[in-house]
């Protein structure tokens, strides 16, 4: 009777400490996990910088500026134009 | 650890001399004690319990906002047109601000003014907290920041900026400072884009830390993106090739629309004059309508293939059938007039070189009645049904109030007024084989989409022939022409109404108009509001803005040429084949 009671206390106390332990773990993940998101939301506007800033140097005005005036292209006129038929195509 | 008496000789010693109530007080004492301690805590833990946890957790648990930002909106492609991103704004608390000489220095050169400037931008006397600038660049930040200077901080918020710039000004629209739509596609569709703030509550430990989550309140919702069925290459070029236009012809305004004939997308909307969404000082209301949704003018003689349609609907002609068409010709009190008569005309002549007289004579075959109809179905007087907020459904009075005078002049389009949009959408009909798809901002696909039958689809094939010989030599629109395809359409040129009279000098040109014309893929509608650089007609006017988009357009879109080798100029004998593909593509549209 005794000794079942002295078993029962040292495990009462493993569980304890278990739950002390479990709940410490608990914390310390959900701090990671905070920091995390924190993280994943500063990476997400910096995405939206960076998506901001190349569609800004893709702008189809600055293109065709660029294009005319820096590498002097033009649109092919029709003569240059070559019409190709793909073979295999219905 | 009870003790137990074993024998008379220890219970000898631990006998006591003591009067018994000595003994009653001392244990009535004790257990008054302990009644007052179980009391205590029996009211703390039992009664107050509520109060006392909520005292506890005040100190520890926070109702945290999860904030949330605007989605984007983007071209069908995905390139952006709006996106909502963090910036820093520098603020100032006068009651805490500090600044030594050095320091106001330093600051003003960091802001990029001059000292002075800044002592005036920091005399206002408030109370509470105003900003200095708003945004500042992260450079700036970065400074300030190092500063440390007290009642001097950073404020972090969400700024929406918009990459396209004028380019779609109209049809993405714009924020105010609260990030609510105020105009276009950021107005219709405000509640998709904005979100909604969450809340939780959390723990927090001594250091701040979050350690625990307790209970969502709200959930978060991120504002969702929008994918558009613009093209910002195609949107770009109609944006330039009306700005060159407008300018060259000295007009008022200008609009051109893009639709995609098979799906009824929107794929390009530029209006004259426009404005920059990112700057948001100095708005007028003036630049910021987007007229081709809004406005609404006579059409003049884009109207005259509605009437051809009518006549050829009842049988009451066919294409070749000859009219007599005289210079001019009296309805009632109204003198109609040919700008270049010919005596005799076929009814494709009459939309070829758009005979006012003709178009009356083919008008006054039908009763009231069954021309309403016609323009009904087409859907004039009614709202185009695109969702742009404000857009507008001209005006179409019903058949039974015409005036026979007003019966002649509809058919070559005075009494009724409709927007741009609302004509090109009509003219659907013509390049989709009668078939009208409903209008949309937004991308879709092909099969999601129903369309309206207005016409036959050999009524429809027959007035886009018609409107095919438009462009063809002794047509009025032979500007409108794009090498190597085949293009249908309609001129149009109408005085415009100043204070009750049609101003002689005052016009509205227009092209409608849609290619590859053997199986219409583009509709382009322009329209430019008063030119006055001497050229007014339709054709001159509006026509070369079409033929540049279009050409661009076709080109942008990689569809296969369909005119005749003949027509096309090319230097080496291409194959005539079902279905050519574009391979030499240099430069781009752009």
């Amino acid at each position: 009777m005794s000794r079942l009671n002295v078993i029962l206390a040292l495990v009462l106390v493993m569980c304890a400490l278990a739950v002390i332990q479990a709940q410490h773990r608990a914390r310390t993940y959900f701090v990671e996990l905070e920091r995390l998101k924190k993280e994943a939301r500063a990476l997400d506007e910096q995405w939206g910088q960076l998506q901001l800033e190349q569609s800004t140097w893709a702008n189809p005005a600055r293109v065709d500026t660029l294009a005319r005036t820096q590498l002097g292209l033009v649109a092919p006129p029709q003569e240059r134009t070559h019409i190709e038929t793909l073979v295999g195509e219905p | 650890m009870s003790y137990q008496p074993r024998n008379a000789r220890s219970h000898q010693l631990l006998k006591l001399n003591l009067a018994p109530w000595r003994m009653v007080a001392v244990g009535g004492m004790l257990l008054g004690g302990l009644v007052l301690v179980a009391g205590r805590a029996f009211y703390l833990q039992g009664l107050n319990t509520d109060y006392l946890q909520g005292k506890g957790d005040a100190v520890a648990n926070r109702n945290l906002t999860l904030p949330t930002h605007r989605g984007q909106v983007a071209d069908r492609h995905g390139q952006l047109l709006a996106i909502s991103t963090p910036v820093e704004s520098l603020w100032a608390r006068p009651v805490e601000l500090k600044l030594n000489p050095e320091q106001h220095v330093h600051l003003a050169k960091v802001l990029g003014m001059s000292p002075p400037e800044l002592t005036k931008k920091l005399a206002r006397r408030t109370r509470g907290e105003f900003a200095i600038r708003r945004p500042v660049t992260p450079e700036q930040a970065a400074k300030i920041a190092a500063m440390g200077t007290p009642g001097l901080y950073l404020r972090r918020e969400f700024r929406r900026y918009y990459p396209a710039g004028e380019v779609a000004a109209h049809v993405v629209g714009f924020t105010n400072v609260d990030d609510l739509g105020q105009e276009g596609v950021e107005r219709a569709y405000q509640d998709w884009l904005a979100g909604r703030e969450g809340e939780r509550r959390i723990m927090r430990d001594r250091r701040g830390n979050t350690i625990r989550d307790l209970a969502p309140i709200k959930t978060a919702q991120m504002g969702g993106n929008l994918a558009l069925a613009l093209d910002l290459k195609i949107q770009y070029l109609a944006h330039r090739e009306l700005a060159a236009a407008i300018k060259t012809h000295k007009a008022k305004g200008g609009s051109v629309v893009v639709l995609d004939a098979k799906t009824g997308e929107i794929l390009a909307l530029a209006n004259q004059p426009n404005f920059n969404p990112n700057n948001r000082r100095n708005y007028k209301p003036e630049p910021m309508r987007n007229r081709a949704v809004i406005d609404t003018f006579e059409p003049g003689s884009t109207i005259k293939p509605f009437v051809a349609a009518a006549v050829l609907e009842r049988g009451l002609f066919h294409p070749d059938s000859v009219i007599d068409t005289p210079e001019t010709w009296r309805v009632g009190t109204k003198l109609v007039r040919d700008v270049h008569p010919h005596p005799r005309m076929t009814v494709t002549e009459i939309i070829q070189k758009s005979s006012n007289v003709g178009a009356v004579k083919l008008a006054m075959s039908l009763t009231s009645q069954q021309y309403w109809d016609v323009l009904h179905r087409s859907g004039f007087g009614e709202l185009p049904g695109s969702g742009f907020p404000g857009e507008s459904a001209g005006r179409l009075r019903a058949a039974a109030t015409w005036k026979p005078v007003e019966h002649a002049t509809m058919a070559y389009g005075y009494g009724l007024s409709v927007s741009l949009l609302q004509l090109t959408r009509a003219y659907m009909a013509f390049a989709n084989d009668g078939e009208v798809m409903p209008l949309s901002f937004l991308k879709r696909e092909p099969q999601e989409v129903a369309g309206e039958r207005v016409f036959s689809p050999s009524v429809a094939r027959e007035v886009r022939a018609m409107m095919e010989a438009v462009t063809a030599d002794g047509g009025t629109g032979q500007r409108t022409r794009v090498p190597g395809y085949r293009v249908a359409g309609k001129t149009g040129t109408a005085h415009k109404l100043v204070n009750g009279h049609y101003a002689p000098d005052r016009y509205l040109s227009s092209f409608i108009g849609m290619a590859p014309a053997s199986n219409p893929r583009l509709i382009i509608g322009v329209v430019i509001d008063e030119p006055s650089g001497g050229v007014y007609y339709g054709g001159s006017v509006a026509g070369p803005v079409f033929a540049q988009v279009m050409a661009a357009s076709l080109r942008q879109l990689a569809l296969p040429p369909d005119a005749p080798e003949t027509a096309t100029r090319m230097t080496q004998s291409a194959p005539v084949v079902a279905a050519p593909t574009v391979v030499a593509r240099v430069g781009g549209g752009m």
